[in-house]
């Protein structure tokens, strides 16, 4: 797989590792129920064909990204900074 | 028919005319006492094990595509019981045992071989693990045996033991565990469960799962609506999406994790063996290939197949290990999807919903579960009860904390096993 980063351009994925569902940018605040915090850290939609997830380019750019994928052609259609995306809401 | 040996000899005098087919194609009836959702290795199982120890006979098994067409087609076929932490180590020791009688329950040759599992170990403080895991083994009941750098020499002559990064220090011994003929496992079960009257619908996709008032009335498929007082999920790769038809998520992340089988060779590997210090297990088969495998690639897939840096990672690991196995050709790969659950162990348990019972979160560890799995999970359906050596397969441990069983110690979080 190839992850274009927005820094690098399109990069081997050996130099990405992935984190999760990009749902870990909706960390809930911290006198949240802990309910909120199970579905935070335990529950995914675990989506069969596109999703957004966090991958973090450790051997390049050191960037957090959010990379657009599909989980069953394993085709990546985008990625953008994870700190933008988190900015933009 | 009951299969044997005699039935072999006669029928080949006879031209090999008498062999029926193993089990019947029976169209959906409007309405069951059990619907299973998912004709794979554990679904047929427990539709087995509800007949034969529970006397439930009226219940269909729901197989969107063909019977064992899924992981239990897709793996590398070990069968063990050697887990360290209360709630696995009850629960493998269990399914073990019936392996251990499971072909003559089913009258049907899975080819269980218990040749014997070494763990290979590579340093003291990795022996002082393994000691500490192959005591729990005792403690439970079942064999371990911690083997010294010469005791794996004599049973193992092949490895490199004098590589210089990752020494040989010896492994532990499980004799026991093994390996069986993974599809036979599900044809076995079929053929049994459909002798005792359960009907198995294959190319029989669910669409929905009827609730009311929170109590399950059926689901609707492929081929029509069927009624049912209970519902039983056990889809392995598909978990998230069939529980989302109940109003569920799950804490279940969908993984790749890759396997590999070389041309036919000679015998030459008698055990299976996994390397302390690399994602890389082996064994080989009865055709003669080695059969073997690592880690997850680490990123959700549904593809089953995998990517080319953890296949690498497996074949790099393999040679520094034994390195004769550079002389093989690599004849096929492919990928299974896992369940991962957050701490690596599975879920049986009842749901919100009365009458549905789910079965999922195997992570790679579902193959030598299929008996145990099927067993505890169809005593759950007929009683209501956990069966106590699965009791601890609670699916609200992630939010309450309580009962995790990780057993890596890495953490209670997706991700991590």
């Amino acid at each position: 797989m190839l992850i274009p980063c927005p820094l690098c351009g399109a990069r081997d994925s050996r130099e990405f590792t992935p984190k999760g569902h990009a749902s870990y940018l909706d960390r809930p605040a911290e006198d949240a129920p802990p309910q909120a915090w199970n579905d935070y850290l335990h529950l995914r939609e675990n989506p069969a064909g596109d999703t957004r997830e966090l991958w973090f380019h450790g051997a390049g750019c050191g960037a957090w990204l959010v990379v657009e994928r599909n989980t069953v052609s394993h085709a990546v259609t985008g990625a953008r900074l994870a700190r933008e995306v988190r900015d933009a809401g | 028919m009951r299969y044997s040996g005699w039935q072999v000899l006669a029928q080949g005098i006879m031209g090999n005319r008498g062999w029926r087919p193993a089990w019947r194609d029976p169209a959906p009836k409007d309405a069951y006492d059990i619907v299973i959702i998912g004709g794979g290795g554990h679904g047929l199982a427990t539709a087995f094990y509800l007949a034969q120890e529970h006397g439930l006979t009226n219940i269909a098994v729901l197989e969107k595509g063909y019977l064992g067409g899924g992981n239990i087609g897709r793996n590398t076929t070990i069968v063990r019981a050697n887990y360290g932490l209360p709630g696995n180590s009850e629960f493998y020791s269990h399914s073990l045992k019936l392996w251990e009688g499971m072909e003559q329950a089913l009258n049907y040759n899975v080819m269980h071989s218990q040749r014997g599992i070494i763990n290979l170990f590579h340093s003291d403080g990795q022996r002082d693990a393994y000691a500490r895991r192959g005591n729990a083994m005792i403690n439970q009941g079942d064999d371990a045996i911690l083997l010294d750098r010469e005791g794996c020499r004599k049973l193992l002559p092949y490895l490199d033991y004098e590589q210089t990064r990752f020494p040989i220090y010896g492994g532990l011994y499980h004799p026991r565990g093994g390996t069986a003929r993974h599809d036979a496992v599900a044809w076995g079960y079929a053929r049994a469960a459909d002798q005792r009257g359960v009907d198995l619908i294959q190319n029989c996709e669910v669409t929905g799962i009827d609730i009311e008032g929170g109590v399950v009335k059926g689901v609707q498929t492929s081929r029509g609506a069927i009624r049912a007082k209970k519902v039983a999920i056990v889809v392995a790769g598909r978990s998230s999406q069939v529980a989302a038809m109940a109003g569920m998520r799950l804490p279940i992340e969908s993984h790749v994790l890759q396997a590999f089988v070389t041309e036919g060779l000679k015998p030459c590997i008698d055990h299976v063996v996994t390397y302390g210090m690399g994602h890389f297990y082996i064994s080989q088969s009865d055709k003669g290939g080695l059969v073997f495998g690592g880690d997850l690639d680490f990123y959700p897939s549904y593809a089953a197949r995998g990517n080319l840096p953890m296949a690498e990672h497996v074949v790099e690991a393999g040679m520094t290990l034994m390195p004769m196995i550079g002389k093989a050709r690599m004849l096929r790969s492919w990928g299974g999807i896992m369940d991962m659950s957050p701490d690596g162990s599975p879920i049986i348990d009842k749901t919100h919903v009365e009458g549905l019972y789910l079965n999922c979160g195997w992570c790679y560890g579902g193959f030598k579960a299929v008996p145990g799995s099927g067993h505890t999970f169809a005593h759950l359906i007929a009683t209501d009860r956990p069966h106590e050596a699965a009791a601890r397969y609670r699916l609200d441990r992630f939010a309450t904390g309580r009962g995790l069983m990780d057993e890596e110690g890495t953490g209670s979080q997706h991700n991590l096993h």
